[in-house]
């Protein structure tokens, strides 16, 4: 009984530590299970609620899985062609330079079908950000190889492991766009622990705060994992992710404020 | 003498059991239920009172269904 009294107790709103922000949409997510999406969707939604820019920003949905954004998100959405999702963004933050733009693009869409325009908005250095979810495969349409699947992994496509020497090396399009010197900001974060959900947090706070100073591009990769593509139960996929994915994607900062990271002494050494 | 005390609150209903709450508990509080909900999925639940309110579990959950209080409760 003292239990019970306690739980009531605990439970008021002025000790909620916690809860889902209300800029998402009350909503279930199309998403699969595990999915590091609606995590990210979440992130994003609890910086512009703490900067108080909802009815300022404006965002561009690409073709994915994460077509569906504009579902979710409370805010200006918009959807474009894919893979142009970083050229609508430019023409919307020239209309609109006091708003805040940011794109939400996969790897299918940014890294594949889109890199003409990835690195063109990248290197005329718009004032947005660009927010890259890599899982290393084409989740929607039924996990076939994208560019930036690992060599040796398993996909629909390549059902012996992608084989660099027919079907190329896997594409790190953000190291590509780090020595554009239009990008002042470039990260790759993870959302798949408590930690790196809060490290990718302050990395978006960080780009938003950075293109209300109009100090240039910034993009941060977000690795994810598909555990549809993959074959894998949520909790398996992300320990493959932390295995296979980071020693290739390194997590950590790319550039900041304009230069490019000096790698860790680390690699000196060996 | 004051302690922390705190308590989740899952929407089981929106939970699609992915279990990733389970490996960001700290104190092992959460566990996959026997039942299922209206979608068909094992849902998340409390099992114990060791929870904190650290927050790890509602970080990671990727659908947000985990509401999390801290209160100080007065103990003997």
């Amino acid at each position: 009984m003292e239990e019970q009294f306690a739980k009531t107790e605990i439970h008021k709103p002025e000790n909620i530590v916690y809860k889902k922000t209300d800029l998402m949409v009350d909503r279930p997510l199309s998403y699969c299970p595990g999915c590091g999406h609606g995590t990210a969707h979440r992130m994003l939604m609890e910086v512009i609620e703490e900067m108080g820019i909802q009815d300022k920003t404006i965002g561009v949905s690409p073709v994915g899985c994460s077509v569906l954004a504009y579902d979710f998100l409370d805010i200006d959405m918009i959807g474009a062609a894919h893979g142009r999702a970083p050229a609508l963004a430019t023409a919307i933050k020239r209309m609109w330079p006091n708003h805040f733009v940011f794109t939400y693009q996969g790897d299918g869409d940014l890294a594949a079908i889109g890199t003409a325009e990835t690195i063109h908005a990248c290197n005329r250095g718009e004032n947005i950000t660009i927010i890259f979810i890599n899982n290393g495969i084409y989740g929607m349409t039924g996990g076939q190889m994208a560019p930036t699947t690992l060599p040796g992994m398993r996909s629909s496509t390549s059902p012996y492991g992608r084989d660099v020497p027919t079907m190329g090396h896997p594409l790190k399009i953000t190291e590509l766009v780090a020595q554009l010197p239009g990008v002042y900001y470039v990260t790759r974060q993870a959302v798949h622990t408590p930690n790196n959900v809060r490290k990718t947090k302050k990395a978006i706070r960080k780009a938003f705060e950075l293109q209300k100073e109009n100090k240039g591009l910034s993009f941060i990769e977000i690795v994810s994992n598909c555990n549809s593509g993959w074959k894998m139960t949520p909790v398996q996929s992300n320990k493959w992710m932390e295995e296979n994915m980071f020693p290739f994607y390194e997590l950590g900062d790319i550039k900041v404020d304009g230069k490019l990271v000096e790698k860790k002494a680390t690699a000196e050494k060996e | 003498m004051a302690k922390i005390k705190g308590d989740i609150v899952i929407n089981t209903e929106r939970c699609k059991g992915c279990e990733v709450c389970l490996a960001a508990c700290p104190f092992t509080v959460i566990a996959m239920s026997k039942e299922v909900n209206s979608k068909g999925y094992h849902f998340a639940m409390k099992v114990n009172d060791e929870c904190t309110g650290c927050t790890n579990c509602a970080l990671v959950c990727p659908d947000g269904v985990i509401t999390v209080y801290r209160a100080k409760v007065a103990t003997e």
